[in-house]
């Protein structure tokens, strides 16, 4: 019994002892230097000439963190820095320096006529209102808008860093606050003068006359002359537009990605500069660049001979009677009835 | 002078995320910010790679540049760190870095922002060194006292290298020789406009 468990014993150690010399050979084929380890792997350089970012997978819930990289952000840091900054400078400044030299040299357009005292209803308390929490609000907007672009380089160096913060801080509440009020007032006022907005052929008279800026000339016009429609449909498509950007950013990344808020920055950033702009030049020729024409916003009526001038068709239309309010005397004191 | 920089040696790397554990308890970190973050790119498949990211602290930060209230300041040691008393949360810095650093609380008006943190290789912030006042705002300090961040420092594989731009950037090159294949320094060309050849 001994002597056959020893004799098994002997021959599965060399069964084991034949295995191993056997399969020395395939063993040592799977030395290290025939396997590479970068065989399917990717490299940075070529992730970012293929793809906008270089994405993966993270095991956290924000699934912005699983974007490793976006060299889109120095695009972006360039535009704002740079670009955004001579596109405002260049439109604000503008602006301001053709109307200083339009002032100048037009001079505030009168009244030719003279008053003649007779006053008429332009606009009403309802109109007015919305006209000017709209444009309340969109001076705020403009202010504190024009802080984060131009604050660091202009305002920054007149105040210590605790103050503009706190500056800084307050025009962001305002800004983001005021989105809207301005946007109930950009939709109310597409609605309330739509009808008197849509382009006609009396607007091309209008601008084929240069709206009688040179001279004396007095192209007609209806309620809203061409000038005022431009304003009008800059005020609503710019106006939602930039709502529409705005209220984007306020709300980041709901359903956006980097890039989209990136695009809607620089969307918001343009528009707001050119908006501001053409607000400097409506402002211009509602104050300072016209004789009777801050009353029709500010007390709601005009003077007759101001309406004859640069409105006739107007007010042709609201003598006739068929328009909602109309032509109003001055009251004549009626004795003792 | 030093020039304290990040490398992540991804074919090292096997998402333990022990840096990211070693960096939200070293810090503080609240809930929901996520300094410091582990990514893996073609997860399951062959070639797989994960990366450790968090603030790189670049060369010419964009973050600086954009930041519209000059928040931020680089130290001698070449840290980008950022003062959360100057801060408005505006969110530009986001916008512009290139590798998402970073994070906002989420308790601005709106739901939106609030103060920015992020990644300050472990060096605190504007208040005195070691403060409690810092440790409450930015965390823990550890380049004061002489130590390299924490991530780095509890990185299992040491895949994660921290410390002057020079030294690391040597390790890493002895590496890839030694064993014969590296598939570089995962954001160095965009942070420190800089490759590492091997």
């Amino acid at each position: 019994m001994a002597a056959s468990v020893a004799k098994f014993r002997i021959i599965v150690g060399a069964l084991a002892l034949v295995w191993v010399a056997v399969s020395w050979y395939p063993v040592a084929a799977q030395q290290p230097t025939s396997v590479d380890p970068t065989a399917s792997a990717v490299s940075e350089q070529q992730l970012l000439q293929q793809f906008k970012t270089i994405q993966g997978r993270g095991s956290i819930p924000d699934t912005k963190s699983y974007t490793i990289e976006q060299p889109a952000g120095r695009d972006w840091r360039h535009f704002h820095e740079v670009t955004l900054r001579w596109i405002g400078a260049v439109a604000v400044l503008g602006i301001l320096a053709l109307l200083v030299i339009f002032y100048l040299w037009r001079g505030m357009v009168r009244i030719e006529s003279g008053r003649s005292g007779q006053t008429i209803v332009r606009f009403n308390a309802a109109e007015r209102f919305v006209h000017w929490m709209t444009a309340t609000c969109f001076v705020i907007l403009a202010l504190s808008g024009l802080n984060i672009t131009f604050g660091r380089a202009l305002l920054l160096p007149l105040m210590s860093p605790v103050a503009f913060t706190a500056w800084s801080k307050w025009a962001k509440y305002a800004h983001n606050y005021l989105s809207f009020p301005f946007t109930l007032g950009v939709i109310l006022i597409f609605f309330m003068w739509i009808a008197g907005n849509i382009p006609n052929r009396v607007d091309i008279e209008w601008f084929r006359r240069g709206g009688g800026m040179v001279g004396h000339d007095h192209p007609p016009a209806y309620r809203f002359n061409s000038g005022q429609k431009v304003i009008y449909w800059i005020v609503v498509l710019g106006g939602s537009a930039i709502a529409v950007s705005g209220y984007l950013l306020m709300f980041p990344f709901y359903g956006t990605d980097i890039q989209t808020m990136q695009s809607a920055e620089m969307a918001h950033g343009v528009i707001a500069m050119l908006f501001i702009a053409a607000m400097l030049g409506h402002i211009y020729i509602g104050t300072i660049g016209m004789e009777g024409a801050f009353e029709a916003m500010g007390a709601g009526t005009v003077d007759v001979n101001w309406a004859k001038e640069h409105h006739n068709l107007w007010l042709e239309e609201v003598r006739a009677g068929g328009q909602p309010r109309l032509a109003q005397q001055q009251p004549a004191a009626t004795p003792g009835e | 002078m030093a020039r304290m920089k990040f490398l992540c040696d991804a074919d090292r790397c096997i998402e333990c995320n022990a840096c990211v554990t070693a960096c939200k308890n070293e810090n503080e970190v609240p809930w929901g910010i996520n300094r410091r973050r582990v990514v893996t790119i073609n997860d399951g498949k062959p070639g797989e790679r994960s990366v450790s990211m968090a603030c790189m602290h670049c060369t010419d930060a964009p973050c600086q540049a954009v930041c519209p209230v000059n928040a931020f300041y680089t130290t001698a040691d070449g840290v980008v760190l950022h003062s959360k008393d100057i801060c408005i949360g505006c969110g530009y810095c986001f916008y512009a870095c290139p590798f998402g650093a970073p994070q906002y609380p989420r308790v601005g008006n709106f739901g939106s922002r609030g103060k920015m943190d992020k990644c300050t290789y472990c060096a605190g912030g504007p208040e005195p060194d070691g403060s409690m006042a810092e440790y409450e705002k930015y965390g823990a300090n550890r380049l004061a006292e002489g130590k390299l961040p924490m991530c780095a420092e509890m990185c299992s594989t040491k895949s994660l290298l921290a410390g002057d731009g020079e030294i690391i950037a040597e390790i890493y090159k002895e590496r890839v020789a030694k064993r014969g294949y590296g598939s570089g320094a995962w954001g160095w060309n965009t942070a420190y406009r800089e490759t590492i050849t091997s």
